[in-house]
């Protein structure tokens, strides 16, 4: 077992490599100087020399690379020139509200969509299912931010029930936190739910159809029984694949939400950084967020072989 | 027609085997998503190829005298010659005086153009390196690990970091949406072929001596139309949406040419005073998205119904 | 024998099942009467498309709605059931009457272990505490012959093996000694010294409880084997019914005469021999290993074929014979470089082609065909069958117009219309696919032809029928044929000599009269120990 954790966490440095080149070429790849895109428009050209030797940039870019990734692993994720702080710092303040809100959001997804894709398997064809499949289109088509100003609209400017924007931290008071994460939650989490409903609707439906099921039936179960405890089991794996990589759709999600609900986490500090151009910031964010995809679907991976004894290695 | 039979059996399953299914065209127009999807589809294509003829005015005039006008309310316009008009602004006017209606129908142009062009190069560029990928061993390893790669990093971070290479422009824009989109043709193109290649025809096929360009052509490549055609159109439907997003942060089409996104962009500032900015084009955006979505569903179920387990 | 008391446990009356709109037929199963007594097996015997799997299905009230139960009825030991409720129905499944299904690993649920699976039968039906069920249970996998019964409770379905998993099921069916068992084909799909045991144990645990059994099967080896009695059913309709060696001797519909007329004899036929003639095919320490480990992974190798030498002279046919895991596949693909030997010579005439890079090999690709063994996957639905046929002979020079010539004229060597060639795959049954297969295969002229498992994917009527035809090829055309199958008596039947393969060697290889009458080494002894119905001789009928 531990060899295969191991094997797969090997598996995962060719990928992580590729991101952080992929990343790091970014800056390098710009058309134009990138001191001079670092230093701004209204650079001096001594300013911009002095940023040239500061990050090595006449370097051979290997070398560049090398103490750029050092820099990297030892913490040192450099300084943006926006904000004129560490990007460490900036992440630092930031992360919190970013991780609330997915967290929130999965749990929120997770919880509705599941047992509605087993409620339309199981009633397969009737209107049930049918409404189910037409949310789930919707979900779908409907961009997030105009969800998001969907909800504003009707809750916060006509209803008044709920603040139009902004985030409190859990320390300043649970209330205050939860009323401001309910609707970017909600507005983050109907693309969710579309997808991981219509994936449970289908993997059920289609483990309903093997023949453990028709043996479970010969042996005299109850119907909710084979549901629940030979289908969705069997199901689960192709449900929680669609989890991992929905993480993807989840963080482009964020990044529209906070920008939406104004929320002061690392989604709308990619967005400043891109209109900026505040390349170090840009780097260390795209390079975060793809970590945590790859490890999330890595505990995935992982999961696999909880639930199903076949993938044991 | 007579063919020689020996034994009942036989007969009988020959007989059920004869029986005639209507053709892909039919069974196509008889499914109501197809229908549905299809028609708005259709109706949003023609909507963006006519809007200079549907009653509306160059969609980037700004007129400071029109600034912020609600839906439905009548507007005095000053021609060149002196002479004013009446107008009724449909869908309002924006904070440069810039009517919505036009601007709306006008964007539909270029959403729909990056839809459907992301679709096709994702679809050309996909099929072209899934084919190879899975046919050829050693190929397949090295493709494989830049497709996890790309696909590591979540599809609008990519956008934004390709977008910030370049400057910002309609070329730009496809560029960033379809680099994300390939690597999920190529991993279906993909399981299609080692499906495929598995198949006792294609071990026929190698051993009456078809080459290999033969076999891909012939036997592997017919295989992968239906689910690419139906993966095609939920990439257009997401394109479209990548496109919204990318304007909506303000990295997308500059704004004198119209998207849908850009005009919800734009219309961020006053939302909660003058609405009408962002729900117009909000409508039209949803309705092509869902409209696209259900052209997919519909396809799908007709061409390709073991394709909705894929993830 | 045969014991009926007075009641029987089952009793089908007039049952019919209909088929949804658009089918070829009406009904599934039409006006079907048979009854199952306590202490007897009863044999239902079709070929595909007989309804005999529906009707067990149905008597278990398994159907979907697509085929109901449109009139007769289904007694269990008195009590109708076919129009029961779904609770009484699920009251009785398990409890007085339990089935097995043909394939044990789709059958059992790959997440659960085999234990709990059991255990979740008695917890539905009983309210033992658990250590009395966990008793139950280890005392009834102690009564399938179940090796360390602990340890198979325990385990998951996929760490057994085959016919271990048989046991499972049939475990699971006994645990509650129902009265009335229905097994539907359940030895299909295992090796034939494994389906022996089986059968074994079902016969014994039948005589010591006195149970009703309804078999299901297509294999008469089988019906002779086990059955009190024998019910024929042909396209949904009963023909014939009655005790096993009354109607294996004395058949009387046309249809059941037919039928046991094509189940091909264990007794070898009388062979031409072809001493003289040159050899065509030679192989040479024919040597295919798999496995060897990669980054933390153990190697361990397999040897999938191992020193394999064999010889066909032309005209002659060769049998392959083994179990699933001889080797006798990877040989043929082998032979045929549809997978690269590891080591080796194949040699045709003067060539040896085992290890040609491909650019060289291809030149050499017509001299040897195959046929494969499944009829449905072995033709591109999206091409004509002409198309397909001339496929082959294009790719060596032939124009288009010669090449339909020779595809017409070989149409009709396999006895198919000539006109047909622009129809597709999905228009013809199985076996008339597999003889555009094998008119597919001699468009190129070979000089081998390999038939892998070529007939074992047929109804027995239609496999007989392609044993000819291939029989009469192999001789017009002088062609050294390689017959790889595990049916011994297809063997026997078409084969001039035989190689008998165990774990990926040839353990025997002999005159096809000299290995079945007189085996030598002791797996083909069991191998034809076990073989079913093999003291029976099924007689040729004539249509009466």
């Amino acid at each position: 077992m531990l060899a295969f954790i191991a094997r797969r966490l090997i598996a995962t440095i060719p990928v992580l490599l590729f991101v952080a080149v992929f990343v790091f070429m970014l800056l390098r790849l710009t058309p134009g100087d990138p001191a001079a895109i670092i230093a701004g428009d209204n650079a001096t050209a001594d300013q911009v020399d002095a940023i040239r030797a500061k990050l090595g940039l006449d370097e051979p870019l290997l070398t560049q690379f090398m103490i750029w990734s050092g820099g990297v692993l030892s913490g040192d994720f450099g300084e943006s020139f926006f904000f004129k702080k560490t990007v460490a710092e900036l992440i630092a303040q930031r992360i919190e509200p970013t991780v609330m809100l997915s967290l929130c959001t999965i749990v929120l997804a997770v919880l509705i969509a599941v047992p509605v894709g087993v409620l339309a398997a199981s009633r397969q064809g009737g209107w049930v299912d049918r409404i189910v499949m037409g949310f789930s289109v919707m979900g779908f088509s409907v961009p997030t931010f105009v969800i998001g100003y969907l909800l504003i609209y009707i809750f916060a400017i006509v209803l008044g029930w709920l603040p139009v924007q902004g985030y409190r931290r859990i320390s300043e008071g649970f209330g205050d936190f939860i009323i401001r994460l309910i609707m970017p939650s909600v507005t983050l989490a109907v693309i969710y739910i579309a997808l991981i409903s219509r994936i449970t609707r289908a993997s059920v439906i289609e483990t309903l159809g093997e023949d453990y099921i028709r043996t479970a039936r010969a042996k005299g179960l109850p119907s909710r029984v084979v549901l629940l405890r030979h289908a969705l089991r069997n199901a689960a794996v192709p449900i929680i694949t669609v989890i991992g990589i929905g993480v993807a759709l989840l963080i482009g999600g964020v990044v529209i939400t906070e920008s939406v609900y104004n929320i002061p986490g690392l989604g709308r500090l990619t967005v400043d950084a891109v209109l900026a151009r505040d390349f170090p910031v840009i780097q260390i964010v795209i390079m975060m967020f793809s970590f945590a995809f790859v490890l999330i679907n890595l505990v995935i991976d992982l999961a696999y072989s909880v639930l199903d004894p076949r993938i044991r290695y | 027609m007579s063919i020689v039979l020996e034994n009942e059996v036989d007969a009988a399953a020959a007989r059920a085997a004869a029986v005639v299914r209507p053709s892909i065209w039919v069974r196509l127009l008889r499914h109501p998503s197809v229908v549905i999807g299809g028609s708005i589809v259709l109706v949003m294509v023609l909507i963006g190829l006519c809007a200079p003829f549907l009653g509306t005015v160059p969609p980037a005039q700004i007129d400071p005298t029109t600034r912020n006008k609600k839906p439905g309310v009548e507007i005095t316009v000053r021609q060149d010659d002196g002479s004013t008009v009446q107008r009724t602004v449909l869908m309002g006017t924006d904070s440069l005086g810039r009517d919505i209606y036009s601007r709306v129908l006008y964007g539909a142009r270029v959403s729909l153009i990056v839809g459907f062009t992301v679709a096709a190069i994702s679809i050309s560029v996909g099929v072209f390196i899934g084919l190879l990928s899975g046919y050829i061993r050693w190929l397949d390893g090295i493709v494989m690990r830049i497709m996890d790669g790309l696909m590591a990093i979540p599809g609008i971070l990519l956008a934004i970091g390709l977008v910030s290479l370049f400057r910002a422009g309609l070329g730009t824009v496809i560029f960033a949406i379809v680099v994300p989109e390939i690597p999920r043709v190529v991993r279906l193109v993909r399981s299609v072929v080692l499906t495929i290649r598995e198949e006792p025809y294609v071990e026929a096929a190698i051993s009456v001596g078809t080459p290999l360009h033969k076999i891909l052509w012939r036997h592997v490549m017919p295989n992968t139309v239906a689910p690419v055609i139906v993966q095609g159109t939920f990439i257009c439907a997401s394109a479209v949406l990548a496109e919204a997003a990318l304007s909506f942060l303000g990295i997308g089409i500059p704004t004198d040419t119209p998207t849908w996104g850009n005009i919800m962009a734009e219309g961020r500032q006053f939302f909660r005073v003058y609405p009408h900015n962002i729900f117009f084009p909000a409508i039209f955006l949803t309705l092509t998205v869902l409209a696209v979505n259900m052209l997919g569903d519909g396809l799908r179920d007709t061409l390709d119904p073991k394709m909705s387990k894929r993830v | 024998m045969a014991v009926t008391t007075n009641r029987p446990i089952l009793d089908i009356r007039n049952l019919s099942i209909a088929l949804p709109k658009g089918s070829d037929r009406p009904f599934a199963a039409e006006k079907v009467n048979f009854s199952v007594g306590s202490g007897e097996i009863v044999c239902l015997v079709g070929e595909s498309g007989s309804g005999k799997s529906v009707i067990a299905q149905a008597v278990m009230g398994l159907l979907p709605k697509s085929l109901p139960v449109k009139g007769g009825e289904i007694r269990l030991e008195g009590e109708e059931i076919a129009h029961a409720s779904e609770d009484r129905l699920r009251d009785l499944r398990c409890v007085r009457m339990a089935m097995i299904f043909q394939e044990p690993m789709t059958a059992l649920n790959p997440v659960m272990t085999c234990g709990d699976q059991i255990d979740e039968v008695l917890r539905t039906h009983t309210k033992l505490e658990p250590q009395r069920r966990k008793d139950k249970i280890i005392r009834v996998f102690e009564r399938v012959s179940m090796p360390d019964p602990p340890r198979i409770y325990d385990s998951y379905p996929h760490q057994l093996s085959g016919g271990q998993r048989q046991r499972v099921m049939i475990a699971m069916a006994l645990v509650l000694e129902p009265v009335l068992l229905i097994a539907d084909e359940p030895t299909t799909a295992l090796d034939v010294t494994t389906q022996a045991q089986i059968l074994e144990l079902i016969k014994d645990i039948q005589r010591e409880k006195g149970m009703g059994v309804l078999f299901i099967t297509h294999d008469f080896g089988v019906v002779s084997d086990i059955a009190h009695r024998v019910a024929v059913l042909r396209l949904g309709e009963l023909v014939e019914a009655g005790p096993t060696r009354d109607l294996l001797l004395r058949p009387k519909h046309p249809y059941s005469r037919m039928l046991i007329s094509s189940v091909p004899s264990m007794l070898p036929a009388e062979r031409a021999r072809h001493d003289g003639a040159p050899t065509v095919l030679r192989t040479e320490k024919l040597t295919k290993v798999y496995g060897g480990g990669g980054l933390f992974q153990t190697a361990r190798p397999v040897r999938a074929a191992d020193d394999v030498n064999i010889t066909v002279r032309r005209g002659e046919s060769l049998g392959i014979v083994g179990e699933s895991g001889s080797g006798k596949s990877t040989v043929a693909r082998c032979i045929a470089r549809l997978i690269d030997p590891t080591e080796g010579k194949v040699r045709l005439g003067d060539d040896d082609v085992a290890l040609l890079p491909q650019r060289l090999l291809r030149r050499h690709r017509r001299r040897i065909q195959i046929v494969f063994q499944d009829p449905y996957r072995s033709l591109n639905p999206r091409r004509t069958v002409g198309e397909s046929i001339i496929e082959g002979p294009m790719n060596f020079g032939a124009s288009h117009a010669e090449a339909i010539k020779r595809a017409r004229t070989l149409m009709e060597t396999v006895r198919l219309d000539p006109e047909a060639l622009d129809r597709y795959p999905h228009q013809f049954s199985g076996g008339q696919r597999q003889r555009i297969c094998i008119a597919r295969a001699l468009a190129m002229e070979p000089e081998v032809l390999i038939a892998d498992e070529a007939v074992s994917a047929l109804d027995v009527s239609v496999q007989a029928q392609v044993l000819k035809l291939l029989d009469e090829i192999r001789e017009r055309m002088n062609l050294a044929m390689l017959f790889i199958t595990h049916d011994l008596r297809v063997a026997a039947q078409v084969c001039d000599e035989v190689a008998v393969m165990e774990k990926g060697k040839v353990v025997e290889y002999g005159p096809v009269a000299d290995v079945f009458l007189r085996p030598q080494h002791a797996y083909t002894q069991a191998l034809l120990a076990a073989a079913p119905g093999r003291d029976w001789e099924f007689g040729k009928f004539e249509a009466a």
